[in-house]
C-alpha cells in the first residue's frame, strides 16, 4: 500500500496519512457491566481480515473511512464517516 | 541441528504452537527440569525463520516496572550460562547499552528507570553527555544541531547474541531429551470441550492433548479466535534493516528513543539497526522504502560519518503489541491453555526466562511467581503493568 484515495483529496501517498484503529460501536457506559467496558477499552479483533478503519489525511485534517485487508496490506474502498453513520443503521457489530 | 520427527503421535503430555525461541526454551527446561519428556513443538514454519530470527539481539534488563525489572534481571543471568548449557556459541557479548535522553522530561525517566533498576540490583546509572561522548567517540552529540543530547541511562551488562543459534541450542537440547519438533505443521484448530482443551488439529493429523502453550507472536490473535478468547494483542509489523560490514567501531549499544534508532554492531562488523513500529494494523512482513529513509536519515543524525555505508538488507516481523508493553503470560480462562504471548517488541531479551517461567507454569498448572504481573485478566480488571517508559524506542 503506498497510495490511498482520500473519499475528500484524491489518491494521496500514504505517508500523509494517520491510522486511528478499528471502526467500533461502544456500549452505553451508564448502562454496561464493567467487564463490557473493559472489554470494549482494551480488546481489539486482532487477526486478520477485512476491516474498517478510522483514518485521517494530515494535512486537510479530513477523517474518514478505509475498509483494508490486513493480510494483504489492499484498500478495498474508502468513504466518508457521514457514508459510515448510513451504513451503521444497517450495521450489526462483531460482538 | 536435531531430528526430522516422522508422523505424529496420537497423544502427547504437552503441545507446544510456535517453534521460536520461546515455545523451544519452554520445551528443553519442560524435559530438563520438570521431567516432561512427551512433547511436541509444532512450528508452521522452520526453525529460527520467525521473530526469532528477525529481532536486533538486544538483551537488556533496565525496564520501569518492579515486575519488569526483576523478570529480564533473572533473563540476563540465564542468558550468561547459555553456550556453556548447549556446548553451543551463542556469541553473547556484554557490550554496555546507553538510552540516549535528548530531553529533560527524557532525562528524568532515565533517573526514575535507574532508581528502579538499583533497587533491584540492575547496574544502571544516569550519565551526563560527556560521558557518552567518552563511551561512544564517534558519536555527534548535536545531532545535527536539533536534537542535542543532555545525557542518557547507561545499563552496564547490555549485551547482543547470536539470534537463530538461540533457537537451535534450545531445539537441539530439547531435541536430545525426547522432544518431538515438527516443523511445517500448521495448527488448524484446537479442540475446547466444557472449558478445558482436549486436542489440537494439524494439516498433518489430530492430536490428543490436555495442555497446550501457545507461542506464536503475531499469529497469537488468529490461534486465540481459535480457542474463543479475545484480547488487547493487535499486530504491526516492526521493520529492521543492516549494514554492510564495517571496521569495529561501535563497542556499545545505542539507543534513542527521540530519534527512533536502536543500533549495535555484530561480530562482523554490520551495523544492526531498527526503529519504531509501522504505523498501522498490518498481518503482513513487506518491507518499505519509507522506513529505510527515515531510519537512514535519524542514524546520520548521530554518525554523520556513516553517509557512504550501504545496506545490505532489510526485513520485518510481526509484533504482538498489548496496550501497556507488558507481555501476557501464564494461565487463561480455557483449562489447559497457556499463553506466552503479547511480546511485541522485546521478546527476544526474555527468551530464556520465559521458557523457565512457562515451563514451571505449565508443568505445576500454577503461574510462577515472577510472570504474576504478565496475567491474562489483567485488563479486565484494569491493573495494567505500565512498562511504555522503558520500550527501547517510542512506539
Amino acid at each position: 500500500m503506498k497510495i490511498m484515495v482520500c473519499p475528500l483529496n484524491g489518491p494521496r501517498p500514504v505517508s500523509e496519512f494517520a491510522y486511528a484503529g478499528e471502526l467500533r460501536a461502544s456500549p452505553d457506559p451508564e448502562r454496561c457491566s464493567d467487564l463490557e467496558w473493559s472489554d470494549y477499552v482494551f480488546n481489539r479483533s486482532g487477526s486478520p481480515g477485512l476491516k474498517h478503519e478510522w483514518w485521517c489525511h494530515i494535512a486537510s485534517g479530513f477523517w474518514f473511512i478505509a475498509l483494508r485487508d490486513t493480510a494483504r496490506d489492499e484498500v478495498i474502498a474508502t468513504y466518508s464517516a457521514e457514508r459510515a453513520r448510513e451504513l451503521a443503521k444497517t450495521w450489526v457489530p462483531v460482538a | 541441528m536435531f531430528r526430522r520427527p516422522g508422523r505424529l503421535a496420537a497423544a502427547y503430555d504437552v503441545v507446544i504452537i510456535g517453534g521460536g525461541g520461546h515455545g523451544l526454551a519452554a520445551a528443553y527446561y519442560l524435559a530438563r527440569d520438570h521431567g516432561i519428556t512427551r512433547v511436541a513443538v509444532l512450528e508452521k514454519g522452520y526453525i529460527g525463520g520467525g521473530n526469532t530470527g528477525r529481532n536486533t539481539t538486544i538483551i537488556r534488563s533496565n525496564y520501569l516496572t518492579p515486575e519488569g525489572v526483576r523478570f529480564y534481571d533473572e533473563s540476563v543471568r540465564l542468558w550468561r550460562d547459555l553456550s556453556e548449557d548447549f556446548d553451543l556459541n551463542l556469541f553473547y557479548s556484554t557490550r554496555g547499552h546507553y538510552t540516549l535522553a535528548h530531553t529533560d522530561a527524557a532525562m528524568r525517566t532515565m533517573r526514575w528507570r535507574a532508581e528502579v533498576n538499583r533497587h533491584f540490583g540492575v547496574e544502571s546509572e544516569a550519565v551526563d553527555a560527556d560521558a557518552v561522548k567518552r563511551g561512544v567517540p564517534m558519536i555527534d552529540l548535536t545531532c545535527g544541531g536539533h536534537a542535542p543530547i543532555v545525557g542518557a541511562l547507561y545499563h552496564a551488562p547490555g549485551a547482543i547474541a547470536r539470534h537463530d543459534a538461540v533457537a537451535w541450542g534450545y531445539g537441539r537440547g530439547a531435541d536430545l531429551r525426547g522432544v518431538e519438533i515438527h516443523q511445517e505443521t500448521k495448527v488448524t484448530g484446537i479442540e475446547v470441550r466444557a472449558g478445558r482443551v482436549v486436542g489440537v488439529r494439524t494439516d498433518r493429523g489430530n492430536i490428543a492433548t490436555e495442555r497446550v502453550l501457545c507461542a506464536v507472536a503475531g499469529s497469537t490473535p488468529t490461534l486465540l479466535d481459535m480457542v474463543g478468547l479475545r484480547s488487547p494483542i493487535y499486530v504491526h509489523p516492526l521493520q529492521a534493516m543492516v549494514s554492510e560490514p564495517v571496521k569495529p567501531w561501535l563497542d556499545p549499544i545505542i539507543v534513542s528513543g527521540s530519534l527512533h534508532v536502536y543500533v549495535s554492531q555484530t561480530a562482523r562488523g554490520e551495523l544492526v539497526m531498527g526503529a519504531s513500529l509501522d504505523p498501522y494494523e498490518l498481518h503482513q512482513a513487506r518491507s518499505t522504502l519509507d522506513f529505510m529513509e527515515s531510519l537512514s536519515a535519524h542514524m546520520l543524525e548521530l554518525f554523520p560519518f556513516l553517509s557512504e555505508v550501504k545496506v545490505n538488507r532489510q526485513w520485518a516481523g510481526l509484533s504482538d503489541m498489548t496496550p501497556d508493553f507488558a507481555p501476557i503470560m501464564g494461565k487463561t480462562p480455557i483449562e489447559g491453555f497457556y499463553l506466552d504471548a503479547g511480546w511485541g517488541t522485546w521478546g527476544f531479551k526474555a527468551t530464556p526466562v520465559c521458557g523457565k517461567t512457562m515451563s514451571a507454569t505449565v508443568a505445576t498448572g500454577r503461574n510462577h511467581p515472577l510472570i504474576e504481573g504478565f496475567g491474562f485478566d489483567r485488563f479486565a480488571h484494569y491493573r495494567l503493568t505500565g512498562e511504555k517508559g522503558a520500550a527501547s524506542v517510542g512506539h
